[in-house]
């Protein structure tokens, strides 16, 4: 068990160069690769947690004297598990019931292979598809991500949710005893479930993108730095996993970010994506989101993420609204329709389908959706229908549509937005 | 880890299913029982009698209430289990997705509570006191 930790530490030349920067700087590219390989080694959310806070606090003691040891993060694994193991003993002397944990744990320390990376799945992708196994439920899921592979803080995520903290905490708490209870595994699924369970990972991360990209004033600060937190979650995934639809749903958020800077006015309303400046489109997002598409359609296994982004990625070649490939946008909706029949998706086809065929074919096809029922209470298919009512000249029916959809919005810019048409429509 | 699984499905299916359809999935039912048998997973199984069968117990005040009928009424009944012996959640879900009424019902996967570190605390005191 020594031998492991003096194997461990050591010192490099730079031994004088510590300072509390330094641990920092570990701290924050490291920590949460410390955390999940801690949570294999130890079984244990909690206990795991401990000990990344234990082993960092002997780094801040021991590394100014010794110096960085050669491979930090080895050493913080290592040092945390002694730790850890350290005090499931001293608890065990009053606790019967720990002594077999602690015991199987002293045990496999004499195996150091396991600390070992190479060959290995990274711990964070298991950490990922633990935190979002289907068998928690939805909003759990997100909110053990965001803590336990991101590293926000119950705080942090309570804020930019808009949820009372404690509401945030109890959900986290009742998932990690879930994971314990029904034993969910801490491990990459087999081939054969990848694709289920893959599924419910991109939902997660695109859940996080989405509630940072649709916010907007107010709380918007903490708000997009879920967008943030969900990109980095996308690059690491396909990092660890270059699965097609891993690499749609980067891309995809990868180009939605692009246009952030365009969609509101400095004053802080909603611009429309053909009142957009395209000049300051992020062509840098851009570029990477179109090669991410161009990877995943080559693989011919890609699925509604990939064409989403293909959509996303036709806007952003064009230099203006009017250049559009309005065809290839209504081509690769059809395709999008046959993978993942959705009303929703219907309605974005039929908004292209006006911007190729002209307002009125558009038309037709939304007010078939809308006599079907199952958009009736989505403001936007409202909202559609009053722009399209707007274009063909329909004053009236486009008012009446602008009303529905007022009364169904939530979101302060978009209610703005539709007040400003209604006003150009002479409605006070 | 001992798993449970609660097969719940609607009992008037079996009722209203051609003879050829109920014997087929017998047919399935057997073969699955034997092969978990054979792999080791198999603990226990059984299946039960319709809810009409069905009597609920209660002690109220002492005095033991009995009624006809299962606990609650729903659209799908309990109609059998199987208590399994799984590695995890994950080995648990794929033998409940085989068993044939997870294509009819739907199953119930449930972990069971294990004693064992309580029963080893309880005799470690029983032990000091002796």
């Amino acid at each position: 068990m020594l031998g492991l930790l003096l194997d461990s530490r050591l010192v490099t030349r730079d031994s004088l160069l510590v300072t509390p920067d330094t641990i920092e700087q570990i701290f924050r590219t490291d920590s949460r690769r410390v955390l999940a390989t801690l949570i294999r080694l130890l079984g244990d959310f909690d206990l795991a947690e401990e000990a990344v806070q234990e082993a960092f606090s002997a780094a801040v003691e021991r590394w100014p004297q010794d110096g960085v040891p050669r491979n930090p993060r080895a050493w913080l694994v290592s040092t945390g598990r002694f730790k850890a193991i350290d005090s499931l003993r001293r608890r065990a002397r009053f606790d019967a019931s720990l002594r077999p944990l602690a015991d199987q744990l002293g045990d496999g320390i004499t195996q150091p292979d396991e600390i070992e990376e190479e060959g290995v799945p990274d711990d964070r992708l298991r950490l990922i598809f633990t935190c979002c196994h289907p068998a928690l439920p939805p909003d759990a899921q997100v909110a053990l991500t965001l803590r336990e592979v991101c590293g926000l803080t119950t705080e942090e995520i309570a804020r930019a949710f808009l949820a009372p903290a404690p509401t945030l905490a109890q959900r986290i708490v009742r998932a990690k005893a879930k994971i314990k209870a029904a034993n969910i595994p801490y491990q990459v699924p087999a081939r054969t479930d990848l694709p289920e369970r893959l599924a419910s990972v991109l939902q997660v991360i695109y859940l996080v993108f989405n509630e940072g990209y649709s916010a907007s004033s107010g709380a918007s600060l903490t708000r997009h730095d879920l967008s943030v937190e969900a990109i980095r979650l996308g690059r690491l995934l396909v990092e660890l996993l270059p699965e097609p639809e891993a690499m749609g749903l980067l891309a995809l958020m990868l180009l939605h970010e692009s246009r952030r800077e365009t969609r509101t006015s400095p004053e802080g309303e909603l611009v429309l994506l053909d009142q957009q400046d395209r000049t300051r489109w992020n062509s840098e997002l851009i570029g990477e989101g179109e090669a991410l598409v161009e990877r995943s359609m080559r693989s011919r296994q890609f699925g509604p993420f990939t064409l989403q982004a293909a959509i996303a990625a036709v806007h952003a070649e064009a230099a203006s609204p009017d250049t559009t490939d309005w065809t290839e946008i209504v081509g690769l909706y059809d395709v999008l329709l046959r993978a993942d029949p959705s009303p929703v998706v219907e309605l974005n086809r039929a908004a292209a389908v006006a911007m190729r065929d002209g307002p009125a074919a558009g038309l037709r096809l939304i007010d078939d959706i809308l006599a079907r029922g199952e958009l009736r209470d989505y403001q936007l298919a409202h909202a559609a229908r009053a722009e399209l009512c707007r274009r063909l000249g329909r004053a009236a029916d486009s008012i009446e549509s602008y009303q529905r959809a007022l009364g169904l919005t939530r979101q302060e810019p978009q209610r703005r937005f539709i007040e400003r048409r209604l006003r150009e429509l002479g409605q006070p | 880890m001992k798993y449970l699984c609660l097969i719940y499905e609607n009992e008037k299916n079996w009722e209203t299913m051609p003879q050829s359809d109920a014997e087929a999935i017998m047919n399935e039912y057997f073969a699955f029982t034997e092969d978990i048998r054979k792999n080791g997973k198999y603990v226990a199984g059984e299946a039960l009698q319709p809810t009409p069968t069905a009597t609920t117990v209660r002690v109220r005040n002492g005095k033991i209430s009995t009624t006809d009928g299962p606990f609650v009424e729903t659209k799908e009944q309990l109609g059998g289990f199987y208590l399994i012996d799984a590695k995890d959640l994950n080995d648990a879900i794929q033998v409940a997705a085989r068993i044939p009424s997870a294509r009819l019902g739907s199953i119930e996967v449930r972990p069971v509570v294990d004693f064992s570190a309580e029963a080893a605390k309880r005799e470690e005191a029983a032990g000091a006191r002796a």
